[in-house]
């Protein structure tokens, strides 16, 4: 005889049968059926937070770090709306993550109740897919259903709205987990089509100033391995996206670093010199493209993504590839091996070698370390304090990040050999988004290190979590570098509204963020020079700090701006350098 | 390029649906200038017909889009082949003493057909392509047009090509 179980016992129940490890989550009113069930039970560990835009950023940082959905349970009404940052934010970087959302009664919905919100119609824009659960017998095809449309195809955050009716403990059910589920309206593309794969390798063959363009498709794809092969294979130079990063070994001498609105000199120019260029599981983003009607005026594009409607949405493609990037890109290796034993004079090396020089005189003039020795002995730089965490967890480390210049520094001076570890919020640049995320790598590995990169205007946008990890004793790190103020709007207002700081500083209101990590039960570090920032980085990540959260306070010299930085409105090969430097000479 | 294009949608007769379509539109800045639905033979299925206009790459981004809700089971863009529109509309128009016979007289030439009257007016019934209820009401005058319902365009592809799963 199947089994009897109530609607609440049913979802949690489903969360188990899915393999859930974690559920980032708040109770509230609606949901407390579901807590009950969960009270019950061990094999789901539910994570309180202390606010829910958290929770969604938790389960994200746990699903980029590991690829598996991350999971998160509110109530109805602020419960749901709290979560919509980081529903927005998973939805805009194609992150798998299920939300589940208590709603008031059936009976009640549509009168105002108390704590009622429209949660699918608020999530609608947001969500890659939504369900309202209609009675409780639907409830474990919606939980299935959900996972698989999370995880599959193109990734993204799907919501389940369940009434609290349909947890009542009292009505109960048969109970079965779904083996499969097949839906006649999404058959998600796998391999790419032959024809087109063979096309697009006589193209990259016959490419004499190529450059392989790689975003977060190929990290989120777990493709990683597949693109590095067929970039040695070739020798030809790849360039990742902020998405990107770790998609390609950050220290292979063939990656050119980040491209585009902060990206590096080299990257940048070889884009824009390029003949054909080989865009995987990446969108053409406005802040890669600049003005895409200058962008690269003589590469020809092979464009492969999961998604068709990101192929020749901002640059038409000359040869489209729809499929999802692992299976697609072993494809094309193994198509490339035959062509290169048919013929292994394919490559036109001299033209190949001929690039290489060119982006290596590139590389050696305007690096990214030109802004660096340009400042000569400046105050305590952001990019030191980076470079000294990147030496301490040698590389290895999952690093989080906030959005503003600290971001851009810690994607461009952290090099990531490996995918998953760089983990921020590209698309919609989610202040906030760091320390929560940070906590979600940290419960997915427990033993890894976790580096949270911040800026004091982001960390104080969901510093609240400080308790959550004092909670659950979570290992972070943190480096907040300090500039007393909103760094990147500053830079902006510099650049181009006459240095009229409006609004972007706040230097005497700061806390004491070493007494407030302290308040918290955790370790907190102030450094201002640079002559002591190595001891105390290698302090924070010895083995003294090994089970603790450690908050370093690094301030930084106010007045540094992100470099290079792409002149507005122009082509890729228009940057400026340096602060007094002007625009680069474009070569 | 911009044109006029008419795209029938095949989708879940589920509710929320309709919403999804709809905030499509309006979140990625696509325009509607009509739309239709209504459930299909097949009753877990609903079809949509809308049309909108846009130059070649934006018409192209619209079904893509489409293409990628989660419940949107088909899209053709019937204006890419040869096909069949009509819409319906229910016009009241003012129609007193000499004026009666005349407003008959364009209903006819229209093939309209008058479905309900008042001393004062006419409820004319008319079936065609969008720009043949624009002319009736040209011919008709602004003036005497009292109140217009018109369903939005429904469409087939012609001969042979069906749409079906």
């Amino acid at each position: 005889m199947a089994e009897m179980l109530s609607g609440a016992d049913m979802l949690v129940r489903a969360l188990q049968d899915e393999g859930v490890e974690y559920l980032f989550g708040y109770p509230g009113g609606a949901a407390l059926h579901i807590y009950d069930a969960i009270f019950k039970q061990q094999k789901v560990e539910h994570i309180l937070v202390r606010h829910e835009q958290a929770a969604a950023h938790m389960a994200d940082g746990y699903a980029r770090a590991t690829g598996r959905p991350g999971v998160v349970l509110v109530t109805s009404g602020p419960g749901a709306t709290n979560t919509i940052t980081g529903i927005a934010t998973a939805h805009m970087d194609s992150t798998p993550i299920v939300v589940i959302s208590g709603q008031v009664p059936t009976d009640q919905l549509g009168t105002d109740a108390f704590q009622e919100t429209d949660m699918v119609g608020v999530s609608r824009p947001v969500v890659k897919h939504s369900f309202l659960v209609r009675n409780a017998a639907e409830i474990p095809m919606a939980v299935k259903k959900a996972f698989y449309i999370a995880a599959s195809g193109r990734p993204g955050p799907v919501v389940i709205d369940v009434p609290k009716d349909a947890t009542d403990p009292n009505a109960k059910f048969e109970y079965a987990y779904p083996k499969d589920v097949a839906m006649r309206s999404y058959n998600p593309v796998a391999h790419g089509h032959s024809g087109q794969i063979r096309a697009a390798v006589k193209l990259l063959l016959a490419a004499k100033r190529p450059v392989i363009y790689s975003g977060g498709g190929v990290v989120q794809g777990d493709a990683a391995e597949a693109l590095t092969a067929i970039a040695r294979r070739l020798d030809y130079p790849v360039t990742n996206t902020l998405m990107g990063l770790g998609g390609f070994p950050g220290t292979d001498r063939r990656f050119l670093g980040m491209l585009g609105l902060h990206g590096t000199f080299e990257a940048n120019l070889a884009m824009h010199h390029a003949d054909v260029i080989f865009a995987v599981g990446a969108r053409f983003d406005d802040r890669v493209t600049n003005n895409p009607a200058k962008f690269c005026p003589s590469a020809k594009f092979i464009h492969l993504d999961v998604d068709p409607a990101s192929i020749s949405k901002i640059i038409p493609a000359d040869i489209p590839i729809v499929g999802a990037a692992a299976p697609a890109l072993t494809g094309m290796l193994g198509r490339l091996e035959t062509e290169l034993e048919r013929n292994p004079d394919a490559i036109d090396r001299d033209a190949i070698d001929a690039w290489w020089r060119r982006i290596d005189g590139w590389r050696g003039r305007f690096g990214l370390d030109h802004d660096q020795r340009a400042r000569g002995d400046a105050p305590l730089l952001p990019q030191q304090v980076v470079q000294a965490v990147y030496r301490a967890t040698r590389g290895e480390a999952y690093v989080t990040a906030d959005v503003g210049q600290h971001q851009m520094f810690a994607a461009q001076y952290y090099l990531f050999d490996e995918p998953r570890r760089w983990i921020n919020s590209g698309g919609l640049g989610t202040m906030g988004f760091g320390l929560p995320a940070a906590m979600g790598a940290q419960f997915a590995f427990p033993d890894a290190q976790v580096v949270c990169v911040t800026g004091e205007g982001s960390f104080m946008m969901n510093m609240q979590e400080l308790s959550t990890c004092m909670q659950y004793a979570l290992p972070i790190k943190i480096i907040n570098l300090n500039n007393q103020a909103l760094g990147m709007v500053k830079q902006w207002q510099d650049m181009q509204y006459g240095g009229r700081h409006s609004h972007s500083t706040y230097k005497d209101a700061l806390p004491d963020f070493v007494a407030l990590a302290a308040s918290f039960g955790h370790a907190g570090f102030r450094v201002d020079t640079l002559p002591e920032l190595e001891a105390v980085v290698a302090e924070i990540f010895s083995d003294k700090y090994k089970d603790r959260l450690v908050f370093l306070d690094a301030w930084i010299d106010p007045d540094e701006h992100v470099y290079p930085m792409a002149i507005k409105g122009g082509a890729m090969n228009e940057m400026v350098l340096t602060r007094n430097g002007g625009p680069a000479p474009p070569p | 390029m911009s044109a006029r294009r008419i795209i029938a949608v095949l989708l879940e007769n589920e509710a929320g649906a309709l919403s999804r379509i709809i905030g499509l539109f309006a979140q990625r800045n696509y325009n509607i200038e009509s739309l239709t639905v209504a459930p299909t033979e097949d009753e877990t299925l609903s079809r949509l017909t809308l049309t909108t206009c846009g130059d070649e790459s934006t018409i192209e981004q619209v079904t893509k889009q489409l293409n990628k809700l989660i419940e949107v089971v088909k899209v053709v863009d019937l204006t890419d082949g040869d096909h069949i529109e009509r819409e319906l509309m229910l016009v009241k128009v003012r129609a007193e003493g000499a004026q009666r016979p005349e407003i008959k007289r364009v209903a006819d030439i229209f093939r309209g057909q008058i479905v309900d009257l008042t001393p004062d007016a006419y409820t004319v019934q008319l079936t065609g392509p969008s720009e043949k209820l624009d002319a009736f009401i040209r011919a008709i005058g602004r003036a005497a047009v009292l109140e217009v319902a018109r369903s939005g365009v429904s469409g087939i592809g012609r001969g042979d090509a069906m749409m079906r799963l």
